[in-house]
């Protein structure tokens, strides 16, 4: 009786906790996506803004095929640079979770988020350009006579796409491998596992939460970039981040970068769902059943 | 389940593995037969998980062979072997059904979806896990984790089963049970157990041989009755039930009978005792004498006969600690050595136990009880 009218009022003042959180999140996210919800639907103004008068016309313009061919570009990149970085960073997660210098290697991880990205963006322009670092160092050992096309391409773009969010992909995976019981790669492998089916049949699902986060942390803002195709990226590389970066600054059609902006929004919070409802049935998955053996009463 | 399994001997021979400067295995050799309960029992850290674990294949002895059915398998990876293991922490699946944990090695050797089941099934009776396949192991008690754990070792139908401390995560009472059905098991299937522990009585109730170590070496190899009977060295007979153990040094020794009757000075207990042993021993040598416990008689009252080949002590209990089915006594002898002594309680007992707390008693035991353990120099 005591503990359940305890329990009443922790869930009461569990919303005073909530409160500056709540706050935050209604001045800082919710209403500005009101305002580019209500201005997707509302008349583009002359010189950029809005004019009040309801319409479709931004979603209608957006049906355009150019920039159905940028959405699916869009949507090609972000996958695509998505599984190379897991593939990448799960060996690498799994490496810190086993070594004895963890905290090294979490601080190696970290450090580049010390500098400005732009600047760490500037700073491949110089390693691949014509003239840049690779280039001449494989022209001085003979191996190429002319400069490669290392930059201003897609490939460019995805490379550095990949540098840049390769940590927010390690750290979910690194978190997750260390929990897991590496014992149980000896009783795969005792069992009649190879060192391959051990991992695939035994590490992959047990990580799963930790895979689907490093999906979604890399894929979202990703999905978003405008800064990485617009500075090494060519013609090809225009993606949904650089059409909004143009429709406000340049063609001032306000109404059309609220519709991409939702349109990553939307893209985003589907992927959040994703993540929620998948690790919540995981969690119940290896949870709710012990709660099943409680109301029995015990374990026979 | 009718199945019996074909066992392997095992041999160890010259094994040894260093860990930077801490020597886990330091020349170790053992022969496991066919088929036998064979267990490591040590304290921790005395090497017997890493020499399960070498065995297993998840670890690789510096020096050594390791052979299963006389063929050498060390350069084998831990798939390749027919060995299987329960681990301390049982080590189950925890993304898998109970059915899917003991399913796994068959899915992965393809086996037809027929054959499968029916044999997934069985082994899951042979543990008494029928209702429960469907469960996730998050859902078991320790005693059903552990079961599930040896239906998984066992449906490879390996040639040797490795135990690693398997009861140590349980409560005394299951630990006990799940022996007895452990060692029916191991008579029903017929293949080679080891089994790695701390614990003696473990060790003892179960193990057809027993291999004692300390700090990488192998003291002692022996049937439980020998181990505890007659222990190789100092640490055996401690490490082994309790004992009462005083450095010695052989006052005289005379053929007596078949054996020879020996005198012992015991400094610890200020005199005289006399032992009998099969060995002929150099006066002056220096020994360890033992004598266990139970096998000494403790009385109230003065025996008024007392035989040529009985020690007698006089003492004070300075400590009666009562459980039941016996009473352990600490009695402080005359020149102030503690020695240990057990009575069994065979008998109803209407006011308790008749020895009390500060009681003058009499300790006494005959020489046939006392054991010489080790000779200290030579």
């Amino acid at each position: 009786m005591n503990s359940h009218m305890q329990e009443k009022r922790g869930r009461r003042l569990g919303i005073t906790y909530s409160a500056p959180m709540g706050l935050w999140l209604t001045f800082f996210f919710l209403v500005p996506l009101c305002i580019i919800i209500l201005y997707s639907f509302l008349k583009k103004g002359l010189y950029g803004g809005v004019e009040w008068e309801f319409t479709l016309t931004a979603y209608r313009q957006m049906l355009n095929p150019n920039f159905m061919r940028v959405f699916l570009r869009t949507l090609w990149v972000a996958a695509l640079s998505t599984v190379i970085t897991i593939t990448l960073a799960l060996p690498c997660g799994y490496a810190m979770a086993r070594s004895r210098h963890q905290v090294m290697w979490l601080a190696l991880v970290i450090i580049p988020f010390w500098t400005n990205s732009l600047i760490r963006i500037y700073a491949w322009i110089a390693i691949l350009s014509s003239e840049g670092f690779v280039n001449e160092a494989l022209k001085a050992l003979g191996v190429i006579g002319e400069s490669l096309p290392l930059i201003y391409n897609q490939g460019a773009v995805i490379t550095v796409l990949i540098y840049m969010y390769i940590p927010f992909a390690i750290l979910p995976l690194f978190t997750t491998i260390d929990k897991f019981d590496f014992q149980l790669l000896e009783a795969a492998r005792d069992l009649g596992a190879s060192k391959p089916e051990s991992i695939f049949k035994v590490l992959i699902p047990n990580i799963r939460s930790g895979i689907i986060t490093a999906v979604i942390f890399t894929f979202i803002p990703i999905f978003g970039a405008y800064t990485v195709p617009l500075l090494v990226g060519g013609k090809d590389s225009y993606m949904i981040g650089n059409i909004i970066v143009d429709q406000v600054t340049k063609t001032r059609n306000w109404p059309l970068a609220s519709a991409f902006s939702l349109v990553i929004t939307v893209v985003s919070t589907i992927g959040v769902i994703w993540m929620m409802t998948s690790t919540a049935s995981e969690r119940a998955r290896l949870k709710a059943p012990a709660q099943v053996v409680d109301a029995n009463g015990g374990i026979s | 389940m009718g199945k019996r399994l074909k066992g392997f001997d095992v041999t160890v021979k010259d094994v040894s593995r260093a860990y930077g400067n801490f020597k886990a295995l330091d020349d170790v050799s053992i022969e496991i037969r066919k088929g036998e309960f064979f267990s490591l029992l040590g304290p921790s850290g005395c090497g017997k998980t890493t020499l399960l674990r070498i065995i297993a294949g998840f670890d690789s002895p510096d020096n050594g062979v390791v052979l299963l059915d006389g063929k050498d398998i060390l350069p084998l990876p831990p798939d390749k072997r027919q060995v299987n293991t329960v681990f301390q922490s049982y080590a189950l699946f925890p993304h898998l059904s109970v059915y899917e944990n003991v399913a796994f090695p068959l899915r992965l050797r393809k086996v037809p979806a027929g054959k499968l089941d029916a044999k997934v099934r069985d082994y899951l009776h042979l543990v008494q896990l029928d209702n429960h396949m469907d469960k996730k192991p998050s859902m078991l008690s320790g005693g059903q984790k552990q079961r599930v754990a040896i239906a998984r070792a066992l449906i490879n139908e390996p040639s040797v089963l490795l135990l690693d401390e398997p009861l140590s995560a349980l409560d005394a009472k299951l630990r006990q049970n799940l022996l007895v059905e452990l060692d029916h098991l191991h008579d029903q299937i017929g293949i080679t157990f080891i089994y790695v522990t701390h614990d003696q009585s473990e060790a003892l109730s179960v193990s057809d041989r027993i291999a004692v170590m300390n700090q990488g070496k192998v003291l002692q190899i022996g049937t439980p009755y020998e181990i505890y009977e007659s222990p190789a060295t100092d640490f055996v007979a401690r490490f082994i039930g309790e004992t009462n153990l005083f450095p010695a040094v052989v006052k005289q020794c005379d053929p007596y009978e078949d054996y020879y009757m020996t005198t012992l000075d015991i400094p610890a207990l200020g005199t005289e005792i006399k032992v009998t042993d099969y060995d002929n021993l150099a006066v002056g040598q220096h020994v360890s004498f033992t004598v266990r416990p139970e096998k000494l008689k403790i009385t109230g009252h003065q025996p008024t006969r007392v035989g040529k080949d009985i020690n007698l002590f006089r003492g004070i209990v300075e400590e009666p600690i009562y459980s039941g089915f016996q009473s352990k006594y600490y009695v402080s002898l005359e020149n102030g050595t503690v020695i240990k002594v057990i009575q069994q309680h065979a008998n109803y007992m209407d006011e308790g136990p008749d020895i009390d707390w500060k009681d003058q008693v009499f300790v006494s035991w005959s020489a046939e009880d006392g054991y010489i353990v080790e000779v200290v120099d030579s």
